[in-house]
């Protein structure tokens, strides 16, 4: 029993899941509470998370949930992610009307599944993470149920996502068949490199996992969903589930199917290159500004994927860099998505933004630092993440990958640069409501201050990163 | 000594900068304030760095100053030093700068503060690139001085500003990111990003010429050299004055300085093999671009010509790799930092007061503004190279150099001299002489004391230096030496070992 200890997070998220409904349930028009004791508890959850060693590693349940550095690394970077977002997108809620107690309390789910799929090391308890995240995930995508544009998105969503849930699912079978294990490590012994259905296996999980990150060509959906969901789900979309979705990625390749690289990787690179590719190219015509950053996310999960695609293990520590410095750099951007609003509307295209610096010097400034670093232009921790990631990825020699995906950021630095062109050098328009909540503006000048000032002193986050050896 | 006199140099105008971005007020006075600091904190660091070369010990070829901390851990360090070379070129920039500080609160009305935020910020990622020992901190400088840039360049340019400084990045990001694969594998071929450390380690002779072509990218892009030089005009011609002379004045020099550093340094096999392209580019930049800039009609855009072509002569002078064509080609960098800034402020000056950079609006401008005229002479006799100005020392040093190395390049090469004489006494006649056409140019008026406070300062060092060079040479004379002595003995290592 004592290891039970390793789960209290867990155990204590699921029990406040619970009283928050019933409390909910009770109380009549209780959002504001459940909703700040919906953040108290995801802070309290990630103190928890500390209530045992950092360099804990131990295994429970017939070895099918695992409690490594890697897995506590990931849990508090969802459960920080998901804290700022909540924190910066409260005022929103309110003024679309979205205000209903289960909101929070889906959001909550949601971050339990994603703890459980980061946890799991067998596919049993892989794919319950997976619907348990899911399913939040459908209902908060299409929570503004007045909204045309938010119910379509998410029927869109849901298909497209049970779909992938399907063949992952068969995956699965495939692996269990020709495995004789759902274990991570017993498939790892079990399963044969020559063995075609096991191959299969292999591509049909791999599909699923690739439709979790929004990687091209299981992209379609993201755009749709980022543009159609309210802002605030599609924050929570751009930011928190990709974390778990690496997660689950760096698993499965780097235990179960280890052996199995030369099969895997082919497609790793080409799923990156894809991802890269597109994500630049499809970017630069649109005009809405959730859009584009959906687009920007199949990019940047493009350069998350070529650090995995390297086999190693200095690639899984970039590709983690990665992800920590584009969610923090997510984090700004929609902080400010949140600000552009007019007498209680809020604006999300692009040409909204028109001259936003004669009248918000500070918001643009923070933008400004933003955009640069998404484009991965030094000494902003944008540049920083790309350059870890292409350290590995020419260790490796795989020297088109890093040549087509550097190529790929100058052409995504235009579209980057056309935000910015719209913001410094065109006239203005209307001025902006400037937002007095406090957690919104928090959001925004944290994470730029962390990105302007990150190459001071980069070996925090290395440091961090160092201890993840999945290898 | 352990006080980082560099980090000094290099940070203060970033303190400065920051200073500077709190003051939050916008009256009258606040705005004042913002002038004071700018213009102390440039200036300080001008006398920071002339101290700097007090400090400068002449009689070691080692890179001195030397400041050593810990970074990215596990890959590489923060590490700062100089040398003969790098010292004159911060000298250019910290004497650079505040002239453009002061060109700016003399001629630009709107959101002045910005401007001097983004030339503090400037000024630290330029001071860095020189004063950089560790490739990947060379990089970051070199790289983020496009932030600032593009943001002058687009804010306070001309009427086709986007379009320039949307060219300008992209084509310069596109040259550069091949230099950071490089860079990268530089560090996995030979475990290290250290400059002082790569130079005794001998790279391998098969990597060479794929880095050396990789680093050749990121240079030509920047400096420019044909057929990749078409950025610069445009840029020059949009960005407002200070802009102008930045870019034209230390921007372009740090790929004069990278070549100079890395590329001869590292790969001394790839940069004897690639000898006749560089000769062939710059011969065609050299002859094409006067070509070109012999029918330009608008001011600026027949200076943006002229520097392509000045640099020809710099990479022609770096690649003979004598003695005299390097020392030429950095004499030569060092004086086209000042002609070419000062030019484009003479330019700036009438723009100020017209808005107009055709040639065709000008003529007779002698009659009215004759300080004007005086100064605007010595720069274009400076440009041309006429002896007693620092463009002549550099300049018949490089055609030195080039004779040794290849006849056939160095009388090409010594028609550009002709040809700048063509174009710019050209300019200087429809500009100056013959009647005045033009009724708007009545109510021009002469200089102000700010501006001729600025360009008689340029003027002064033009012709100090033209006439008694020999603080110059001092400072360069061992380094120089050293880096030659260290080329051919790498590249007869090289060669024996091929024998072999």
């Amino acid at each position: 029993m004592d290891q039970l200890n390793l789960i209290i997070p867990e155990l204590f998220l699921t029990t406040s899941i619970m009283i928050l409904l019933m409390l909910g349930v009770f109380y009549k028009n209780s959002f504001n509470l459940i909703f700040k004791l919906s953040t108290i508890v995801l802070l309290a959850t990630f103190i928890l998370l500390f209530n045992h060693s950092v360099d804990t590693s131990a295994t429970l349940f017939n070895n099918s949930y695992t409690i490594d550095y890697l897995s506590l690394f990931m849990k508090a970077l969802t459960l920080v992610a998901c804290i700022f977002v909540m924190l910066s997108s409260f005022d929103y809620i309110k003024l679309i009307g979205i205000n209903k107690i289960e909101y929070p309390i889906l959001i909550l789910s949601a971050t339990l599944g994603m703890m459980i799929m980061i946890s799991s090391y067998d596919l049993i308890v892989f794919y319950m993470g997976l619907e348990l995240q899911s399913l939040s995930l459908y209902v908060l995508v299409s929570f503004n149920r007045d909204s045309y544009r938010s119910t379509e998105a998410g029927l869109k969503y849901f298909v497209l996502s049970a779909l992938s849930s399907g063949l992952l699912l068969y995956g699965c079978s495939l692996i269990y068949g020709f495995s004789n294990s759902t274990n991570f490590d017993l498939i790892s012994q079990n399963i044969d490199q020559f063995n075609t259905g096991s191959i299969f296996g292999i591509v049909f999980i791999l599909v699923g996992l690739a439709f979790k990150v929004s990687a091209v060509p299981f992209h379609m959906w993201a755009p749709d969903v980022y543009e159609g969901s309210p802002t605030s789900v599609t924050a929570f979309f751009a930011i928190v589930p990709k974390v778990a979705a690496l997660t689950v990625f760096i698993r499965f390749l780097y235990v179960p199917f280890i052996n199995l690289v030369d099969q895997w990787q082919m497609i790793i690179i080409f799923i990156s290159l894809a991802s890269m590719i597109l994500g630049a190219v499809a970017a630069i015509g649109q005009t809405n500004l959730k859009r584009l950053m959906a687009y920007s996310a199949i990019g940047h999960m493009g350069y998350a994927l070529a650090g995995l695609a390297t086999g190693s293990n200095e690639g899984i520590q970039s590709a983690v860099i990665y992800l920590s410095i584009y969610l923090l750099m997510n984090l700004g951007i929609f902080s400010c998505i949140f600000m552009m609003k007019r007498k209680d509307i809020f604006y999300e295209d692009i040409q909204d933004l028109s001259g936003l610096s004669k009248n918000h010097p500070i918001i643009s400034v923070c933008l400004l630092v933003l955009l640069f670093s998404l484009a991965g232009i030094p000494p902003l921790a944008g540049f920083f993440a790309k350059f870890y990631v292409f350290m590995a990825v020419i260790k490796v020699e795989m020297y088109t990958l890093a040549i087509i995906g550097l190529i790929t950021t100058v052409i995504s630095a235009f579209y980057y640069l056309r935000i910015i062109k719209i913001i410094y050098f065109d006239d203005p328009k209307e001025i902006f409501e400037i937002d007095k909540n406090l957690g919104l503006k928090v959001s925004l000048f944290l994470s730029t201050i962390i990105i302007l000032i990150y190459f001071i002193y980069p070996s925090l986050l290395i440091d961090m990163v160092s201890n993840i050896n999945v290898i | 000594m352990n006080f980082p006199i560099l980090s000094a140099v290099t940070f203060l105008p970033l303190i400065g900068s920051i200073f500077i971005l709190l003051i939050r007020d916008s009256s009258e006075k606040a705005i004042n304030n913002t002038k004071y600091v700018a213009i102390f904190t440039s200036f300080a660091n001008f006398f920071l760095a002339i101290f700097l070369w007090f400090c400068f010990d002449t009689s070691t070829a080692d890179f001195q100053f030397i400041e050593n901390k810990q970074w990215v851990r596990g890959y590489f360090n923060f590490r700062f030093g100089i040398d003969g070379i790098s010292i004159l070129f911060i000298l250019l920039t910290t004497f650079i700068t505040p002239l453009c500080i002061l060109s700016v609160i003399n001629s630009v009305k709107e959101r002045v503060k910005e401007f001097l935020i983004a030339l503090l910020v400037m000024e630290t990622l330029m001071i860095g690139v020189f004063c950089s020992l560790d490739l990947v901190l060379f990089y970051l400088f070199f790289e983020g001085g496009l932030i600032p840039m593009f943001l002058i360049i687009g804010i306070w340019g001309g009427p086709r500003r986007v379009y320039s400084a949307f060219k300008f990045f992209l084509f310069t990001l596109l040259g550069s990111v091949l230099l950071l694969i490089a860079v990268i594998s530089i560090y996995w071929i030979t475990g290290t990003t250290d400059i002082t450390q790569l130079l005794e380690i001998k790279i391998p002779k098969e990597y060479q010429y794929l880095l050396w072509l990789a680093f050749f990218s990121s240079f030509a892009v920047k400096l420019p050299m044909w057929p990749v030089h078409t950025w610069l005009p445009d840029a020059h011609v949009e960005a407002p004055t200070a802009g102008s002379v930045i870019l034209a004045a230390i921007l372009l020099k740090m790929a004069g300085y990278g070549f100079i550093r890395f590329s001869i340094g590292l790969f001394p096999v790839a940069s004897d093999f690639f000898t006749p392209l560089i000769f062939l580019l710059s011969i065609i930049a050299i002859v094409y671009t006067s070509l070109v800039a012999l029918m330009q009609e608008d001011i600026k855009k027949l200076i943006a010509y002229s520097s392509v072509a000045h640099m020809g002569f710099v990479t022609v002078g770096i690649f003979t790799l004598t003695k005299q064509g390097l020392e030429g080609s950095i004499i030569q960098m060092i004086s086209h930092g000042l002609i070419s800034a000062a030019l484009f402020l003479c330019v700036g000056v009438v723009y100020d007061r017209i808005h107009s950079r055709m040639i065709s609006s000008y003529g007779g401008l002698a009659h009215i503004t004759p300080k004007y005229a005086v100064m605007f002479m010595i720069f274009t006799l400076a440009a041309v190279g006429l002896p007693g100005t620092s463009g002549f020392v550099g300049e018949i040093l490089i055609l030195m150099g080039a004779f040794q190395k290849n006849i056939l390049v160095a009388v090409l090469a010594s028609s550009g001299v002709i040809f700048s004489a063509a174009y710019m006494l050209w300019l200087y006649k429809r500009v100056f002489f013959g009647k005045i056409n033009n009724n708007e140019l009545k109510k021009i008026y002469d200089l102000n004391k700010t501006e001729i406070f600025i360009l008689s300062s340029l003027a002064f060092l033009t012709l100090f230096f033209g006439f008694y060079p020999d603080p110059l040479f001092r400072t360069i004379d061992i380094s120089v030496s050293e880096l030659i002595k260290n080329y051919e003995m790498n590249l007869a290592f090289y060669l024996t070992e091929a024998a072999k």
